[in-house]
């Protein structure tokens, strides 16, 4: 049984790695995917906190991230082909209409 | 005796929220009346129904002890600031109810005539109720116990008039004079405004019993002075005097009823009304009241002498009401408040029926007003024509009709209490009213017939419309019994009146004794009020054409009929002025230069710094999605180290 700030430290490298994929990747698929794993390292720390703090509430608390994740990744994906029906892209790059 | 003054209390209210009703129904639910002459009904019985209260709480009030009769009620708070303290509430005192019988009763009577009268009328709906509106706002002036409220009626009647003046306002002609008659009284309502001020400073109240308290025990000072003075600006437009009357002869461009009721019964009394409520502070202000009986007696000459020759009927009318009203200011002038207020009365009874009188013939004879096509009209309009010559008499002042014996009262007052001269002028103003009214007369109802009698001929008016007409004959020949014969009104005012009259007596030198001049003075005056009338029937009874009086009369006419060219002179020495500044400089430099300067430079600065903020947003997403990540660590670092 390793420590919490183990956990606690595997999930702030997932977070890391998830933010600098949407900061600095130009795919949007792999931003998308980025983004997922940003989810699911919080994910991880509520349950690191769950368990070792006795309390289940963390726990159904990653049930609902997961579910709205799911909903969240089907809306995001038909997004993601209507913008390459668009612009035959998905380079993040191509979409900068809002320039000002 | 409280319990009767409490049910009265609760009752008093209801005289305001009737018309208030009618007008709110009519109002909003005008225009969806299948039966158009609904509107009419409900606005006359919405007036009839606070007259009825309003006679009640009259005859109440006769059986009250004298100093119990003014009753004051509360409804709530309208203004409360610091120790200044403003509500809705009424006062209903001898002076107060008096104006109440004549708004609602007259104002009963007009609507009822309204509804024959504006029958067809396209704004039928949108008359009564603006004519519903008036009685509110004119019992808000009446009614209110501090200035505030009175100021609230005196500005609401102010633009029911300019509805009115201008209801056809098709005619670019009628809304000119309805923006007339409004801007014109803007200039007496800023002395009004100015008056409350200094109240404010001088008394720390509005409330009618708190000024003229304190002013009692104040004393005559400069203030009082000026404050009355800026009152009696605010009357000089809302009553019509020198120099603001130029206003209500084009409030004739109205429809008749409007006339009838608005300028000439009820709101252009108001300035009457205001005098003789602060009589105390006007009485403590002797220069105030010269200036008053100056005034007055200019404008009740100068009107008159533009009424002589007018060919207009609605016109004659309107000058002999500006002059009527100089008759009311000579009274007040002179510290005779109960006089002043007595021919208020009289006036409302002889003027009104007058009006109504010239709308019947106007009605009759298809829109005409021109009185050089009418004539011969007796036959054709029998009831309107005794009326009218009843009135007529009232108002030439032959006794014993009401005129008779209001006018003496203010005339024997300007002699006892001002000086002869003030007697000799208004004397023969009352001779050129005898004249103007009787040739008025003649015009219109003897002679030759000026007009196509086989094609459009004349017609009686309905019973709406004479009955009114009767009852105000009636009340022109009987009012003036309420009077001097028998002293009621005068011993009824008393209370209110008694203490501006007594100092305005006391502070006159030398008390000689006049009282031998009064039945002589008397006589003279329906001496003179008669050779007026005869001199009139000499000219005109058999008139065929006017055209010979311009060549007999010569520069005098061509004056009168120009209203002494008072359009002319204020047109040129202040309108045409105030349009050479404005656009000279207040458009092309203060509009132009100055406020589009500032506003168009601070467009052009935002621009400016705009572009370069603007550079922030590339539109591309993760630019943004770094900035927020720099922002959350920059502001976690600085949670984390301090």
């Amino acid at each position: 049984m390793s420590s919490l700030s183990n956990y606690l430290i595997v999930s702030a490298i997932l977070f890391m790695i998830g933010a600098a994929g949407v900061m600095f990747r130009k795919n949007v698929i792999i931003i998308f995917m980025c983004v997922e794993l940003m989810l699911n390292s919080v994910n991880l720390t509520l349950i690191a906190f769950s368990q070792f703090m006795g309390d289940q509430q963390g726990q159904i608390l990653v049930f609902f991230v997961m579910t709205v994740a799911a909903a969240e990744a089907a809306v995001g994906l038909a997004i993601v082909i209507s913008a390459y029906r668009n612009k035959d892209t998905v380079e993040i790059d191509h979409f900068n209409l809002l320039k000002g | 005796m409280l319990r009767r003054k409490k049910d009265l209390q609760n009752l008093i209210p209801y005289i305001v929220v009737a018309p208030l009703l009618g007008f709110l129904i009519n109002g909003l639910f005008g225009g969806r009346y299948k039966n158009k002459a609904v509107a009419g009904w409900i606005g006359t019985i919405a007036v009839t129904i606070s007259f009825i209260i309003a006679a009640g709480v009259f005859i109440e009030m006769l059986s009250m002890p004298e100093e119990h009769r003014a009753i004051h009620v509360k409804l709530f708070d309208w203004i409360s600031v610091g120790k200044v303290n403003v509500g809705i509430s009424y006062l209903i005192d001898q002076l107060s109810i008096i104006f109440i019988l004549v708004i609602t009763g007259i104002g009963a009577l007009i609507h009822l005539y309204s509804t024959g009268y504006m029958k067809g009328d396209p704004g039928y709906t949108r008359f009564f109720t603006y004519l519903n509106l008036f009685i509110v706002m004119m019992l808000q002036l009446v009614m209110a116990d501090n200035y505030l409220l009175t100021f609230l009626g005196w500005e609401g009647v102010g633009l029911c008039s300019y509805l009115l003046i201008g209801f056809w306002y098709e005619e670019v002609k009628n809304g000119d004079a309805a923006k007339k008659a409004f801007i014109v009284n803007r200039i007496g309502d800023f002395g009004f405004l100015v008056a409350m001020g200094l109240m404010l400073v001088l008394f720390g109240s509005l409330n009618y019993s708190d000024v003229l308290g304190g002013a009692t025990s104040m004393g005559q000072n400069s203030t009082i002075g000026l404050i009355t003075m800026m009152l009696f600006l605010g009357c000089t437009g809302k009553s019509a005097q020198i120099p603001l009357y130029i206003w209500l002869p084009d409030a004739m461009a109205g429809p008749t009823p409007v006339s009838a009721l608005i300028h000439a019964a009820t709101m252009v009394t108001s300035g009457i009304y205001l005098v003789a409520r602060s009589n105390i502070l006007f009485a403590l202000s002797p220069t105030t009241l010269a200036v008053i009986s100056i005034v007055a007696i200019a404008t009740a000459l100068i009107a008159a002498m533009i009424a002589l020759f007018q060919n207009d009927i609605k016109k004659v009318l309107a000058y002999s009401t500006v002059s009527q009203l100089g008759y009311m200011f000579l009274g007040l002038g002179v510290g005779a408040f109960g006089a002043g207020v007595f021919h208020v009365l009289t006036h409302a009874f002889f003027k009104a029926c007058l009006f109504l009188g010239s709308g019947a013939v106007i009605h009759a004879m298809h829109h005409e007003q021109d009185m050089q096509k009418m004539g011969g009209l007796k036959k054709y309009l029998p009831i309107t024509f005794w009326t009218f010559a009843l009135a007529t008499l009232a108002i030439a002042g032959i006794p014993p009709f009401a005129g008779f014996f209001s006018k003496d009262e203010i005339l024997w007052k300007a002699f006892s209490q001002g000086s002869p001269i003030l007697w000799a002028l208004g004397a023969l103003g009352a001779f050129m009213t005898a004249f103007y009214m009787a040739r008025a007369l003649y015009l219109t109802f003897y002679g030759k017939e000026r007009f196509d009698a086989h094609h459009h001929p004349p017609h009686e008016v309905d019973a709406s419309m004479w009955i009114p007409l009767v009852v105000l004959a009636g009340l022109s020949v009987l009012g003036g019994l309420l009077g001097s014969p028998t002293g009621a009104l005068e011993k009824w005012l008393a209370p209110i009146v008694e203490k501006g009259e007594s100092i305005v007596i006391a502070s006159r030198s030398g008390g000689s004794n006049l009282e031998q001049f009064e039945l002589p003075l008397l006589i003279i005056s329906v001496i003179i009020a008669i050779v007026g009338i005869l001199l009139a029937t000499r000219y005109y009874k058999n008139r065929i054409t006017l055209a010979t009086d311009e060549k007999s009369l010569g520069g005098f006419y061509k004056l009168s009929t120009n209203k002494f060219y008072v359009d002319e002179f204020y047109d040129g020495a202040i309108i045409q002025p105030t349009y050479g500044v404005s656009d000279s400089f207040l458009y092309k430099i203060v509009d132009v230069k100055i406020v589009d300067g500032v506003i168009n430079g601070s467009a052009i600065m935002v621009d400016m710094l705009s572009s370069y903020a603007r550079k922030i947003q590339t539109g591309i997403i993760q630019n943004y999605a770094v900035m927020i990540v720099v922002g959350i660590l920059v502001l976690l670092s600085y949670v984390l180290i301090f």
